[in-house]
């Protein structure tokens, strides 16, 4: 019976299935499995007690690590219903989409040399900010209603964020090269 | 009639007895050991009083080695077999000591594996040995002072020790005989001696530079739980190089000319660390140096030292950057810095940290001794010592882990700053017919390129089943513990066999190379190396049995039926038999064959745990109104 492993992030934390989730309430909970499960608790335990441990601490993580990230919640969610958004295999994407990536990156390849790298850096940050926060909130409509078409934007979406998260980072990047 | 009551180490009979645990602070330049006692944890002195054991071993040709002040006190007349800040060396390459060794005193020679050895008069050493030797000494301290065995002990290491150094630290504890509890950063040590989880919740930065490590990490603490949010360093930065910095300039100045011999060099380091030290309380300092043909006088002052002291300084402080960075903080949004490790009295050091943080820091715990007293702190409550409102230490990785993939390129499987315990699993494919091995070469750092990453270990893949290319399902997973040290399975899929995997590690000792060094030290110590064996395996016996009897105690009516708890009492009632006798084998299929019949009982436990952990939440809330 090692239902534990069997369970989805979702059950793990004992909350439904839903794009909707309260931060606060999952580090709590996160918290409080942690205080039950990790291997700190079983230090005086027998090896056997102390590799389950582990291994349910470590699953406990990595459904945190999930949960709290829209993106990845949002991709989980999606495998759970079946869909498989994958950013690998398929690199299809919607032209216009594509179109702004393309100058978002043109810019930041010469925001380096630019007399006023960190201010243009910061006007591309909020550019993608924006651009992110706008696509969860177009997610979260979609997970709300839940009907197959909805799904179908909903994967468009996530790899959409998927992009945008990467560019993000490396705007970071750029920013602490330059500082 | 009231006699001493001597009951066997390790066979505790009541849970409530108080087990006798330590925190081993394992340090670059000195190192302590630490244990709470009546509720309060303070370090333990020798029988001079010295609570410091200078982290220094001298070989002898034919006796024990001597460890402490009286081989510090040795090193500069006997430098080839006086071994200092050997924790440098930890877990490194030949080619990382020619790296950061240059000034290094010792003969090195190459190893079996690619572990150094330091060549003594009494053979040739690795730093393992060489910090099991200090190791020795600290465990000899606590139970001749606390008198008993110690059940366990909480070994600290830097943050950002990466798996190899990491390893090393826990192949030294179990050569000096150690049942390590946790592997503890010492920076959450340090976080952990403040009790500042005490307070209310808020993030603190903790700075910790020692002799030859740099640490910087990132906390947020919440009632109890210790979550650390991000970690960076330079584990090949510290104090010492202060003193080569002094020294530096002390040659320079006094014209002693780069041939200078080991001793000499030895010497002039140590004269530049008691100008460092002087520093901290007056603002000029008198040098005289009496070595070699011409004797030189002159004077160092605050300001002069600053301008040596600030480029090492700076290189600490890119460290703090991208920590607030990977913590996604600002530096005004710490509520407070903490101070560790002795370096950390340079004033220049605190002057520099207050103007980067934005705030005074906290010092007012002993830097020397706080990380000691945090890890003794966490072994108490790991020994079971306190029951409830216990604290939580959730630690992180410091360094990415990832895999070489074509054209010697890595792809990251575990990114830097991810919470320990974590598991990756990832699947592979046969590329050949009837393929029935394959090797997965593991790296750690931050970097695109292999070459430009730390090699880990190479993993080799057997007993693959046969199968048509590309037929092969194989799912490796990458586990990293409490510890942060990394272990790594692998399974076909489709058939379910386990592969089997072949370890190699890339600076680390191979098994084989443990098992000889324990044979080594037994031939020494005169030792009896089947009694330590048989005695290891009664002291696992006894925690097996502790642990199950516990467990069924509070969830057997539960949990189990009654053939099931029939077949556990049982399987303990013939391990609690043999665990009497001497047969090492019999103990160890008893112990195999409780671990068997209680496999499902302990998920079901670990279950109960889960859902008890949320129904304490759910209740919470519900009588919250929430």
């Amino acid at each position: 019976m090692q239902a534990a492993f069997d369970k989805n992030y979702f059950e793990i934390f004992g909350l439904p299935e839903s794009f909707r989730l309260d931060l606060t309430d999952v580090t709590k909970r996160y918290r409080d499995l942690q205080q039950q499960l990790h291997p700190d608790r079983y230090a005086s335990a027998s090896d056997q007690d102390r590799r389950l441990s582990v291994q349910m601490a470590a699953q406990v993580n990595e459904a945190f690590q999930t949960l709290k990230d829209p993106v990845r919640r949002g991709r989980y969610l999606l495998a759970l219903k079946g869909i498989d958004t994958g950013e690998e295999s398929d690199t299809a994407m919607n032209p216009a989409f594509l179109m702004e990536q393309m100058e978002l990156r043109e810019a930041l390849e010469t925001v380096r040399d630019s007399d006023n790298a960190l201010a243009e850096l910061g006007a591309l940050e909020t550019e993608v900010i924006d651009a992110f926060d706008a696509r969860i909130i177009r997610l979260q409509t979609c997970f709300d209603s839940d009907g197959n078409e909805d799904l179908k934007v909903a994967r468009e979406t996530v790899r959409e964020l998927q992009f945008l998260q990467k560019i993000r980072g490396e705007i970071e990047q750029i920013e602490e090269e330059l500082v | 009639m009231a006699l001493l009551q001597i009951s066997e180490p390790g066979q505790s009979t009541s849970p409530h007895e108080h087990r006798l645990a330590v925190g081993i602070d394992l340090g670059t330049t000195n190192s302590l050991v630490a244990t709470v006692r009546s509720g309060s944890a303070d370090t333990l002195p020798d029988a001079t009083g010295e609570h410091l054991l200078p982290s220094v071993v001298r070989y002898l040709t034919d006796a024990e080695p001597v460890v402490g002040r009286a081989a510090l006190e040795a090193a500069a007349s006997d430098p080839l077999n006086t071994i200092a800040s050997v924790k440098r060396l930890m877990g490194r390459g030949v080619a990382d000591i020619r790296h950061i060794g240059e000034t290094l005193p010792y003969e090195f020679v190459a190893g079996e594996s690619q572990m150094p050895r330091i060549h003594t008069v009494s053979g040739d050493r690795s730093p393992v040995e060489i910090s099991a030797e200090i190791l020795k000494v600290l465990k000899q301290r606590a139970e001749s002072t606390l008198g008993g065995e110690l059940t366990g002990a909480v070994i600290t290491v830097p943050a950002y020790f990466d798996d190899a150094q990491r390893q090393a630290t826990k192949d030294a504890a179990r050569l000096a005989g150690l049942h390590v509890f946790r592997l503890l950063n010492e920076p959450t040590a340090a976080a952990v001696a403040y009790g500042l989880d005490q307070k209310p919740e808020g993030i603190y930065a903790i700075y910790d530079l020692g002799g030859g490590t740099f640490d910087i990490s990132i906390l947020r603490l919440n009632r109890g739980v210790f979550e650390v949010m991000s970690t960076a360093g330079d584990s090949a930065l510290g104090g010492d190089d202060m003193d080569h910095a002094v020294a530096n300039w002390m040659m320079q100045e006094a014209g002693i000319s780069g041939s200078a011999g080991r001793g000499e060099l030895r010497a002039l380091a140590r004269e530049g660390r008691r100008v460092k030290e002087a520093l901290t309380d007056s603002d000029v300092v008198n040098i005289e140096l009496n070595q070699g043909d011409r004797p030189w006088r002159g004077e160092l002052n605050v300001d002069a030292f600053n301008r040596l002291v600030d480029p090492l300084i700076d290189r600490t402080l890119v460290p703090c950057k991208r920590a607030l960075r990977d913590a996604g903080i600002k530096a005004d949004e710490i509520d407070g810095v903490v101070l560790v490790g002795g370096s950390t009295r340079v004033r220049r050091v605190r002057e520099r940290v207050e103007s980067f943080f934005g705030k005074p820091p906290l010092a007012n715990i002993d830097p020397d001794r706080v990380v000691a007293i945090g890890a003794a702190l966490q072994a108490d409550v790991l020994a079971g010592n306190k029951s409830e409102d216990e604290m939580l230490l959730l630690d992180i990785t410091p360094l990415s882990l990832g895999i070489e993939i074509m054209g010697g390129m890595t792809e990251k499987i575990i990114p830097r700053n991810s919470t320990i315990p974590i598991a990756k699993a990832q699947d592979f494919t046969t590329f050949k017919d009837g393929q029935t091995a394959m090797s997965i070469h593991v790296v750690q750092g931050e970097r695109e390129m292999v070459d430009d990453c730390r090699s880990l270990a190479r993993f080799e893949l057997r007993d693959i089943p046969p199968m048509a290319a590309g037929g092969a399902r194989i799912r490796v997973t990458y586990q990293v513990d409490a510890d942060g040290l990394l272990s790594v399975n692998a399974r076909e899929q489709t058939s379910g066999v386990e592969a089997h995997v072949e370890v190699k590690p890339s600076y680390g000792l191979t098994d084989n190379e443990i098992e000889t060094m324990l044979k080594d030290s037994f031939a020494h110590a005169r030792e009896d190396m089947d009694a330590r064996n048989l005695r290891e395996q009664q002291v696992d016996a006894d925690r097996l049995i502790e642990s199950v009897t516990a467990a069924l105690a509070a969830d057997g009516e539960e949990l189990l039926d009654d053939a099931e708890r029939t077949a556990i009492l049982a399987a303990l009632a013939n391990l609690e038999a043999v665990r009497q006798g001497s047969d090492l084998q019999a103990i160890k299929q008893a112990i195999s064959a409780t671990d068997a019949v209680t496999q499902d009982f302990a998920a079901r436990r670990m279950d109960a745990g889960m859902r008890k952990a949320l129904t304490g939440h759910t209740l919470d809330e519900f009588t919250s109104g929430k």
